[in-house]
C-alpha cells in the first residue's frame, strides 16, 4: 500500500464525522489540497466504505451518534492495520485522544483545528 | 438570623434540660427506692428489736419483784416455823433475828412484831415505838388474819411512812396469831427504779385500785388510761407481758409495757417516750436522710455539669457539620458548574469547529482566479480572518472551560516548590518584559519536598501570576514571589503593586464566572478552580488586598505528614 503513494498519486482519505457541514466542507477543503476525500456521516457507513475501497489514510470523529469513534478505530485496525487512523474529538478532553492512541490510532486533533494542522498529520500518516 | 440563633438556643436548652431531667432521674430514683425500702426494713426490725428488748426486761424484773416478795415471805414462814411463839415473843429474841436478817439483806425488813388475835401487838422489834399498838380495826390484819399468809398494799400506818407488810398466821395454843414483818419502802422502791433506759424510760407499780405501790420517777396520773386498761384486763398480758403505744397529752408517743405481779394484785408497769426508745433509730433515719440529700445534691450538681459538657459537644458538632454542609453545597455547586460547562464547550466545539471550515473554504475559493481581481477581496480576507480569530476564541473559552470541569492530571508527586517557582517565572518572563514589569524573587533555601500534584499546583501559581500580570499590564509594576516554611506548612506569596480589588469584590473573587476583565479577556474560572484545587490538598489561600496598593495572594500548602524520603523532583 505505501508503495502505491507516490508523489503524483493522490492521497486516498475516508472522513468520519456525524456533523454533515462539517465533513462536507473538510472534504472539499482536503480535496483542493490534492487528496481524494471520501466523507460518510456514520460509523456503519465507514465500515461499508472500506470494504469496498481501500484507503491510506481515515480520519475519525470520537463521537458519533451510531457508533463509538474508539469502536469503529477497533474494527478498522482489525481489518486493516495498515490503514493510518487520525482521530477527531470535539470533546476538549486529551483523554479521549489518548484512548485512540492506545487502540493503534496514528494520532489525533482537538475540534476545531486548524485545517494546515490536519493536512500536516494526514501527510505524515501516509507516509 | 436573630431568630435562628434564638431557635437553636431554644434547642440546646430543652437539650440541656431533657438531659439533665433522664440523669436525674435515673440516678435518684433506684437511690431513693433502694434506701426507702431498706430504711422501711429497718424501721420495722428495729421496732421488734427495741420492743422485743422492753419486754424482756420488764418481764425479768416482774420475776425479779415476785421472787423477791416470795423470798421475803419465805424468811418469815423459816422464823415462825423454826422457832416456838414463845421464842418470838421475846423481843430480845426477836430483835436479835431482826438483826440476823438486817445483816443479811440490808435494810430490806425495817421491823418484826407477834399480833394476837385481838389484834393486839404483843412482841416488837423495830425503830418505831410500836409496842402493844392495835391493830384490830388496820385492813392489813383483817386480811391477814382470812388467810395463811398475805402482803399488803402499801400504805402509811401508824407510823405515817410509807411500808407494806408481810404476814404470816400461825396456829399456836388455840389461839391464832400473826406474825409480821414490815419491808422498808425505799429498798422495795430500789427495785423498780433501777429498771432505767434513756431519758424517759422509768418503771413504777400500782395496785388494782390505781395507786402507786412505788414513786415513780416523774409525775403522772395514774387513774386513766392506759394503766386502767392494764388493769381492766389481765387476759390480755400474753407470756405476762403486754406492750402498748399511745399517744400522751403533750401528743408525744410513749410505749407502755406492763406486767402483773403479786397474783395479779399489783401492775408493773414500764413507760419510755418512742423518740427516746428509738433514739438510735432516728440518729439512723436522719444520718441516711442526710446522705440521700447530700448525694441527690452531687447527683444534680453532675448532672448539670456532664449535660451542659454533651449539649456543648453536640453544639460543636453541629456547627462543625454546618460548616461541613455548607462545604459539601459549595463543592457540589462547583461540580454542577463544572458538569453544565463540559456539556456547553463540547456542544459549542462541533458548530464553532463548522464555522471555521466554512471560512476556510471561502478563503480557499477566494484564491481562484475568478475572485482574485475582485474588488472587495482584502475586504473578505480580514473579514474571513476575523471569524478564524473569533473560532479561535471560542474554542479558548471552551477549553478553559473544559479544563475547570475536567479532572486534572490529579496524581501525587514530589514537588520541590523552588524549582517549580523558578520555572514559572521563567515562562512569564517574557509577558512580565511586554508588561514592564519585574520580577523580584525571594524564596527560602531547603524547603522540604512537598507531596501534591505537580499539574495543578503549576495550574495555580502559573494562574496567579497571570492575574498579577494582568493586573499591572498597563502601568507596570513589580512583581514579588516569595516562599518560606511556616508551622507545618509552605506559604507561597505572589504580590503585585497594581491597582488592588475593591473591598465590595473580595468576597466574591473566588466566586465561579466573577471577572472583572473586560468582556473576552476572562472567563472568571482561573481563581475559582485554584479555590477547589488548594481546598482539596487540604491548604488555604488568602488574599490581602487595598485600591492602589497593590494584592498579595498567599498559597498555604501543607508537607506531607510523614517525612518523605528525598528523591529527585520533575
Amino acid at each position: 500500500m505505501l508503495d502505491k503513494v507516490g508523489p503524483k498519486e493522490k492521497i486516498r482519505v475516508l472522513l468520519v464525522d456525524d456533523e454533515i457541514p462539517f465533513a462536507d466542507v473538510v472534504a472539499k477543503r482536503l480535496g483542493k489540497r490534492g487528496m481524494a476525500v471520501t466523507p460518510v456521516y456514520t460509523g456503519t457507513a465507514a465500515i461499508q466504505a472500506i470494504r469496498k475501497h481501500d484507503f491510506d489514510v481515515a480520519v475519525l470523529d470520537l463521537k458519533m451518534e451510531d457508533m463509538d469513534g474508539i469502536e469503529v478505530l477497533k474494527i478498522f485496525k482489525k481489518a486493516y492495520p495498515e490503514m493510518a487512523v487520525i482521530m477527531l474529538t470535539g470533546h476538549g478532553s486529551e483523554q479521549a485522544g489518548k484512548d485512540g492512541l492506545a487502540n493503534g490510532a496514528f494520532d489525533y486533533l482537538t475540534k476545531p483545528c486548524e485545517l494546515e494542522d490536519l493536512v500536516k498529520k494526514i501527510h505524515e500518516a501516509a507516509r | 438570623m436573630n431568630q435562628d440563633k434564638d431557635t437553636h438556643n431554644g434547642y440546646y436548652y430543652s437539650l440541656t434540660r431533657n438531659m439533665l431531667l433522664v440523669i436525674i432521674l435515673v440516678a435518684i430514683t433506684p437511690m431513693i427506692v433502694v434506701s426507702s425500702i431498706i430504711l422501711y426494713q429497718f424501721d420495722i426490725s428495729y421496732h421488734e428489736k427495741v420492743q422485743a428488748h422492753l419486754e424482756e426486761l420488764v418481764l425479768k424484773h416482774k420475776q425479779q419483784i415476785d421472787s423477791f416478795l416470795r423470798q421475803r415471805l419465805g424468811d418469815i414462814r423459816l422464823l415462825t416455823s423454826t422457832f416456838s411463839l414463845e421464842e418470838l415473843r421475846n423481843e430480845s429474841f426477836l430483835r436479835d433475828r431482826l438483826e440476823l436478817l438486817q445483816q443479811i439483806y440490808g435494810p430490806v425488813f425495817v421491823d418484826l412484831g407477834i399480833i394476837n388475835s385481838r389484834g393486839i401487838q404483843v412482841a416488837y422489834a423495830g425503830p418505831f415505838k410500836l409496842g402493844q399498838a392495835h391493830y384490830s380495826d388496820a385492813k392489813w390484819f383483817q386480811m391477814a388474819m382470812k388467810s395463811d399468809y398475805y402482803k399488803s398494799d402499801v400504805f402509811l400506818g401508824l407510823r405515817g411512812l410509807p411500808h407494806f407488810i408481810i404476814a404470816v398466821k400461825e396456829n399456836c395454843c388455840g389461839e391464832e396469831w400473826i406474825f409480821r414483818a414490815t419491808i422498808d419502802f425505799v429498798a422495795f422502791n430500789n427495785l423498780v427504779e433501777n429498771i432505767r433506759i434513756g431519758e424517759t424510760g422509768f418503771a413504777f407499780i400500782l395496785n388494782r385500785k390505781g395507786e402507786f405501790q412505788t414513786k415513780p420517777l416523774f409525775d403522772l396520773i395514774p387513774n386513766k388510761e392506759p394503766y386502767t386498761d392494764f388493769l381492766g384486763d389481765s387476759d390480755k398480758f400474753k407470756g405476762g407481758v403486754r406492750i402498748i403505744e399511745r399517744d400522751d397529752e403533750s401528743g408525744n408517743r410513749v410505749i407502755y409495757v406492763g406486767a402483773l405481779l403479786k397474783h395479779g394484785e399489783w401492775l408493773l408497769v414500764y413507760q419510755q417516750k418512742a423518740s427516746d426508745a428509738f433514739s438510735d433509730l432516728r440518729r439512723t433515719l436522719r444520718v441516711t436522710i442526710a446522705i440521700v440529700v447530700l448525694a441527690g445534691i452531687c447527683i444534680v450538681v453532675i448532672a448539670f455539669i456532664i449535660s451542659r459538657r454533651m449539649v456543648n459537644r453536640v453544639a460543636e458538632a453541629d456547627r462543625e457539620k454546618e460548616m461541613i454542609t455548607e462545604q459539601v453545597v459549595e463543592t457540589g455547586k462547583l461540580a454542577s458548574v463544572g458538569e453544565l460547562a463540559s456539556g456547553i464547550a463540547h456542544e459549542i466545539n462541533n458548530p464553532v469547529a463548522i464555522m471555521v471550515e466554512e471560512a476556510g473554504w471561502i478563503e480557499d475559493l477566494l484564491e481562484e482566479e475568478e475572485f482574485r481581481e475582485g474588488k472587495n477581496l482584502d475586504e473578505f480576507k480580514r473579514a474571513l480572518e476575523q471569524i478564524r480569530t473569533q473560532g479561535r476564541r471560542c474554542k479558548e473559552i471552551t477549553h478553559k472551560l473544559l479544563s475547570f470541569a475536567r479532572k486534572t492530571d490529579s496524581r501525587i508527586q514530589n514537588v520541590q516548590l523552588n524549582d517549580l517557582v523558578e520555572e514559572l517565572i521563567a515562562l512569564s518572563a517574557q509577558r512580565a518584559k511586554f508588561a514592564n514589569v519585574d520580577i523580584n524573587v525571594n524564596l527560602q533555601e531547603n524547603l522540604p519536598i512537598l507531596h501534591v500534584s505537580q499539574t495543578e499546583l503549576q495550574q495555580i501559581l502559573l494562574n496567579l501570576i497571570n492575574n498579577a500580570l494582568d493586573a499591572m499590564e498597563k502601568t507596570g509594576g513589580n512583581l514579588a514571589i516569595s516562599t518560606h516554611l511556616e508551622e507545618g506548612h509552605i506559604i507561597v506569596g505572589v504580590a503585585d503593586n497594581g491597582p488592588g480589588i475593591p473591598e465590595s469584590n473580595i468576597a466574591r473573587i473566588f466566586d465561579p464566572f466573577f471577572t472583572t476583565k473586560p468582556v473576552g479577556k476572562g472567563t472568571g474560572l482561573g481563581l475559582s478552580i485554584c479555590y477547589g484545587i488548594i481546598k482539596k490538598m487540604g491548604g488555604d489561600i488568602v488574599v490581602r488586598s487595598k485600591v492602589n496598593s497593590g494584592t498579595t495572594f498567599s498559597v498555604k500548602i501543607p508537607l506531607p505528614e510523614e517525612k518523605m524520603p528525598k528523591q529527585s523532583t520533575t
